[in-house]
């Protein structure tokens, strides 16, 4: 099993967010999960990922067989934990070419290999370029610097076929796309999905399911995920609403 | 890059200042305490002509009557004047006497500080002028230099070979009344870099001047003086280090630049003097006047500093546009950590027409640190349709340091245009944990983010110390954050 969280409670500044969430990924697995607003969707992102401020109360993050609760942020990442952000941040006068070797280098710096050579972080960035279709002249750009919502997500999507990740935890990369982006982030996604490695696309809509095909869908409400089922689930939760999930929820 | 990635990585973890080492080398000095004496002392060692002497009685005597200046936002305790030994100089060895001669053990100094003197280890394209205390201990290249009629010594030997063009120029732009350590300079200077550049030529190498104070209880004052004729061209750089010592060391340095028709000077500095503990105790006090004229018409003058070191740093590097069409250029990177003071910017006098100037300012405060801009925009009645653009940028890493602005501006006619802009900012948490997401720890996040927000400046610096600045960066801004 790639990641199995166990009864986890994780709070924000004393607030309790998620609240006794199970769930396991294995190798090769697309998972999505969905839900309402304010569920505990994104925390539950950023606890596996390990931002500082999201503290685990209870229960354990086991990946590759190890419990990273308290592994730091950055060797999560070079242990290949990705996270595609929901609002990435700028970085200015820090292009995407030098963030991108910065990156690479310290995740082969960390497996024991040398630094990447120039030709190869070249050829390596061509060929990502291409699949993910984003114009030769972003990456000279700074970090997100002056990028529409289209071009961030994009860019995410970019780093993480640069940085191969084991597992891709995806938060809501589809919010903010018009129709044509939507299309070019999901084709890249499907064409990174190998028989190793796993996907968390979190989503408010099932709109992004159509064009990645997830094995399982996952309802979070109230920090619990509450209802797990096959594709078919996204559908129907298109079709009856979150209200549906609410009212179970309370009876 | 991969040996040099992980030098980057091993000076960030251990954070030292690398060049805090002393060489025991046998020194003559005078002695301690400063009077007419002294002033006499250093003429006589230096050989000098009695319109030095002159000067230096003159600005000695008036400095007397001023008072230490305190309208910067600094805390400067007091200095006792009379507790500096205001020359030093290596002691030369017997049997090293010949002219290109240096004493091994200031090779290996220089060595140690990455400066090799000897020419053919050299990077090819730069000149060295290297000042160890108050003496100028070798010029390279002088052979290559002097093929083109250029002229580039220290300044002992300036006043020896060209007393005429020194007399011509020194305190032309910073006259020893400018202000009270100009006047200090003027009276006790020791040693410097001089350069004259001739009609017409470009030089075709970079020229620098590395500087080092090295024994204690000793002051730096250093004069240098640039002179560009009539269409010419030069890169000048300066490097600047010194002991790590529990006292602090006095630096007071004068620069000037006189630049002529359509030529031009781009004046670069990296200053890392030793920037005290992590306490706040040692370190150097750095009060510099940096001035240069753009004489003639269509001329250029380029100021490019990053400071990290210094305990105090007190510096305007300015221009005066006389000629029409000048231009003027100001862009610096001033970092502070611990308890580090800077009070520094720019100051840009338009008098001719059409001239246009630049100011960029990057503050980077961490620690307990202190870091203020002042600058001075002025634009007198006949400068017609001249420009300034002001861009003041402070960064802030965590919440116990300060980041002031200074700015004066001062138009007298209708026709320029002056903007000013100022930003404040801090790293944030959301930004180093984007870098943490992608594999990148936080104190590389701190060097990528910050040497992004100085990318600007930082390409402004010639190739030779674009990387070294990058370097020091990240480094002295170690342990700042966490």
């Amino acid at each position: 099993m790639l990641l199995n969280i166990r009864n986890l409670h994780v709070s924000i500044q004393e607030k309790e967010i998620v609240k006794g969430l199970d769930l396991s990924v294995n190798n090769g697995e697309v998972h999505a999960i969905m839900g309402p607003n304010g569920t505990g969707k994104s925390t539950l992102a950023m606890a596996i990922a390990g931002k500082g401020d999201y503290t685990i109360t209870q229960g354990e993050i086991i990946y590759k067989g190890k419990t990273i609760n308290n592994m730091p942020p950055e060797d999560r990442a070079r242990e290949g934990i990705f996270l595609g952000f929901q609002y990435p941040v700028e970085i200015p006068g820090v292009s995407i070419i030098n963030f991108m070797r910065t990156a690479i280098n310290e995740h082969r710096e960390y497996k024991g290999l040398p630094p990447i050579s120039a030709l190869d972080f070249m050829e390596k960035m061509e060929e990502k370029k291409k699949l993910v279709e984003i114009q030769s002249k972003l990456t000279n750009r700074s970090v997100n610097e002056g990028f529409s919502g289209g071009e961030k997500k994009k860019n995410e999507i970019f780093q993480m076929a640069m940085l191969e990740p084991t597992l891709s935890i995806l938060d809501e990369t589809d919010s903010g796309l018009d129709i044509d982006a939507l299309r070019v982030v999901a084709n890249g996604i499907n064409k990174l999905r190998t028989k190793e490695n796993a996907f968390v696309i979190i989503t408010h809509y099932q709109r992004l399911l159509e064009y990645i095909v997830p094995d399982f869908v996952h309802v979070l409400y109230d920090g619990r995920i509450v209802k797990s089922g096959g594709k078919r689930l996204a559908f129907e939760l298109e079709e009856k609403g979150y209200d549906w999930i609410k009212n179970e929820q309370t009876k | 890059m991969n040996s040099d990635k992980n030098n980057i990585i091993d000076e960030v973890t251990q954070g030292e200042y690398k060049y805090g080492f002393v060489t025991d080398i046998e020194m003559e000095m005078a002695p301690m305490g400063l009077n007419e004496d002294t002033i006499r002392f250093i003429s006589k060692k230096k050989n000098e002509p009695d319109f030095l002497l002159e000067f230096r009685l003159k600005a000695f005597r008036y400095w007397k009557t001023m008072k230490m200046p305190r309208w910067a936002h600094l805390k400067i305790p007091e200095i006792n004047f009379q507790d500096i030994i205001y020359y030093a100089a290596p002691k030369k060895k017997k049997e090293l006497e010949g002219l290109d001669k240096v004493d091994p053990e200031l090779l290996e100094t220089f060595n140690k500080l990455g400066i090799s003197l000897e020419e053919q280890k050299r990077m090819t394209g730069v000149a060295v002028d290297a000042i160890i205390d108050s003496v100028s201990v070798k010029t390279t290249f002088q052979d290559t230099l002097a093929k083109h009629d250029i002229i580039f010594c220290s300044f002992t030997e300036a006043v020896q070979n060209h007393p005429e063009l020194v007399k011509k120029y020194l305190g032309t732009i910073v006259p020893y009344t400018d202000n009270y350590f100009a006047a200090l300079n003027s009276a006790v200077f020791s040693d410097g870099s001089f350069c004259y550049i001739p009609k017409g030529v470009r030089c075709p190498i970079e020229l620098s001047t590395y500087f080092r104070i090295n024994a204690a209880k000793t002051g730096q004052f250093e004069r240098s003086l640039i002179i560009a004729e009539e269409r010419s061209y030069v890169s000048y750089m300066e490097g600047c280090t010194a002991p790590m010592r529990d006292e602090n060391q006095m630096h007071a340095a004068i620069v000037e630049i006189i630049v002529l028709d359509d030529a031009e000077v781009k004046y670069s500095t990296v200053q890392n003097w030793y920037p005290g503990d992590k306490k706040g105790k040692g370190g150097i006090y750095n009060f510099v006047t940096k001035r240069g004229i753009c004489k003639g018409k269509n001329s250029k003058i380029s100021w490019t500093q990053v400071e990290t070191g210094s305990a105090i740093t007190w510096k305007y590097p300015g221009c005066i546009l006389k000629g029409d069409n000048s231009v003027g250029e100001f862009n610096s990177v001033a970092v502070t950590n611990n308890f580090q003071q800077a009070d520094t910017g720019s100051k840009m006098i338009h008098i001719g027409k059409n001239t246009k100037s630049t100011i960029i300012s990057k503050g980077i405060s961490a620690g307990h640190s202190n870091n203020s801009y002042r600058g001075l925009v002025k634009i007198s009645k006949k400068a017609e349709n001249s420009r300034n653009f002001s861009q003041c940028d402070s960064l802030l890493l965590g919440d116990k340091c300060g980041a002031h602005t200074f700015p004066n501006i001062n138009v007298k006619n209708k026709s320029s245009v002056v903007e000013h802009e100022a930003t404040t900012s801090k790293i944030s948490d959301d930004q180093l944990f984007y870098c943490n997401q992608r594999g990148i720890d936080t104190e590389s996040a701190i060097g990528l983010i910050v040497n992004g927000y100085a990318r600007e400046v930082l390409k402004k610096l010639p190739m030779e110390f674009a990387v070294e600045a990058q370097k020091l960066l990240q480094i002295s801004l170690e342990g700042s954050v966490g």
